[in-house]
């Protein structure tokens, strides 16, 4: 038996097909994975996410602590609530984990990262925060649902108790507020809007279950995979791990190099690997032919150059199959990937394919 | 669960085999193999007129999940397969024993048959997995 969440027999009791993740038992799906991921594109849907690690950094030198953790910079959090997407990466510019860190008050940010990293995670943090004067705090006994879609908020709204709900209904993107236990970001994983609720594991299945009955469909991690994927998100361990930086793993962006003097960890080796030119990008995939490209697929670019699927699946939205792929820096426009044996054309576009219930890419281009 | 056919041969590895009138059999994947792959996205057959060794793996169902190998559970030539489902795979959740068939053999011995389960053996055999 895996570690189960606080909605454990809920899913059951809806009929959830469980499977293992992570050491979690979780729902993949509640009938069809599909129509589970039409429905937060085109309505509301809820996922499960409590499996997720909580970590709490409280002191007066939280801050300057996350200044030398992430690679991205704290100091863009300047306003109580933001939240701020990183890197937490090792001296050789490897990614350790993606995660979430939202500024609560000024001696206190929470940390959101993968289940499937925690222990590795809480090791290196604290090994990290020895030096600051600061406690790192997990918080496993709260529970975590994304409400994902264009209805999204509105259905949250509407069952939330009224002190906690003005402040949600005025949250910007990429915004959180606290309201005694609670926590409600305005943030996801889906390239849908939504709310991200953090609350106590004990008040979890009946907020559930009100959610339910506003119309909110329980969706699974299965459709959560394929939601991502369309939004141009990676996924750690699939998309980037400890070996890869992320300058080869699509994620430049989140590395903030300003300003010059900030120390952060593997600072000096992702300069290295930036001055040198990175080797490798990581692109989006649009398969052409019939088929269905899958993680660890071999691509061929131009001049035999050579890459992998990092993560591939089928796109419900475009009802084509697509994927991110790590290939040579140099690849062109047009692509090959090697699917048993045979070489199917496809197409290299920029993440992401779909969001806010639309597809975002050119289907048929000659 | 829905009740599993009587007329049709099952294998272990979640095919159904249908003896048609003129000799050749029909085959796809059994409702319980369908609903274990989830929601199809994609059906590879094999090439009409190719000879397929017993339990070959031959064809491919690919779910949103993951793409699975289908094994012909008997020795013989495809003499058809489901060209519908290259649109509309999906046909293959909706109707597993009926319009979500994949292949057409004409078999390469007459009793290759009595090596499959029937529908209780079947049954006995999912149960127990």
């Amino acid at each position: 038996m895996g570690n189960r969440t606080p909605l454990f027999e809920t899913h059951r009791a809806l009929g959830a097909r469980l499977v293992d993740f992570a050491g979690w038992d979780m729902p993949i799906h509640y009938g069809s994975q599909l129509q589970e991921h039409h429905t937060v594109r085109r309505d509301a849907g809820m996922f499960d996410v409590s499996h997720m690690t909580v970590v709490d950094l409280v002191g007066a030198q939280a801050r300057p602590f996350l200044r030398h953790l992430l690679a991205n910079n704290i100091d863009k959090l300047q306003d109580e609530g933001k939240a701020l997407y990183s890197c937490m990466l090792n001296e050789q510019g490897g990614v350790i984990d993606d995660l979430i860190v939202y500024f609560m008050h000024p001696d206190w940010f929470r940390l959101v990262v993968n289940s499937a990293t925690r222990d590795k995670d809480l090791d290196w943090i604290n090994a990290q925060a020895a030096p600051f004067d600061i406690d790192v705090i997990e918080q496993p006994e709260l529970a975590m649902i994304a409400v994902q879609g264009p209805h999204a908020r509105d259905k949250v709204l509407s069952v939330l108790d009224e002190p906690v709900r003005r402040p949600a209904a005025d949250l910007q993107l990429f915004f959180g507020t606290e309201h005694g236990d609670w926590f409600i970001a305005r943030t996801g994983y889906t390239g849908e809007d939504g709310f991200e609720i953090m609350l106590p594991g004990t008040q979890a299945a009946a907020f559930w279950n009100a959610l339910k009955d506003a119309g909110v469909a329980p969706c699974g991690l299965g459709c959560r995979d394929t939601l991502r994927l369309e939004a141009g998100m990676n996924l750690y361990g699939t998309d980037m791990d400890e070996s890869l930086s992320p300058l080869v793993s699509g994620l430049g962006w989140t590395v903030g190099w300003e300003p010059a003097g900030r120390d952060f960890i593997g600072r000096d080796a992702l300069q290295r690997e930036r001055d040198a030119g990175p080797r490798q990008k990581l692109v989006g995939l649009l398969l052409e032919d019939k088929g269905v490209l899958r993680n660890h697929q071999k691509v061929i670019t131009d001049r035999d150059g050579q890459g992998e699927i990092t993560s591939g699946s089928f796109s419900p939205t475009l009802g084509r199959s697509i994927a991110l792929a790590r290939v040579p820096v140099d690849t062109g426009a047009r692509c090959q990937v090697e699917i048993r044996g045979k070489r199917l054309a496809a197409r290299v576009v920029k993440p992401p394919f779909a969001r806010n219930g639309k597809a975002q890419i050119e289907l048929d281009q000659g | 669960m829905s009740e599993l056919p009587g007329d049709l041969k099952y294998s272990k590895s979640h095919e159904w085999v249908r003896v048609n009138d003129d000799g050749t059999v029909t085959v796809g994947i059994t409702d319980h193999a369908q609903e274990q792959l989830g929601d199809m996205v994609y059906v590879e057959v094999p090439e009409q007129g190719r000879e397929l060794e017993a339990e070959e793996a031959c064809a491919v169902v690919e779910s949103v999940k993951a793409a699975s190998d289908v094994y012909t559970p008997l020795a013989g030539t495809v003499v058809e397969v489901n060209e519908a489902l290259t649109d509309a795979p999906e046909t293959v959740n909706q109707d597993a024993y009926g319009a979500g068939w994949l292949m057409k053999l004409r078999p390469a011995s007459g009793d290759a048959l009595n090596d499959l389960m029937d529908p209780d053996a079947y049954q006995a055999f999912i149960d127990a997995e």
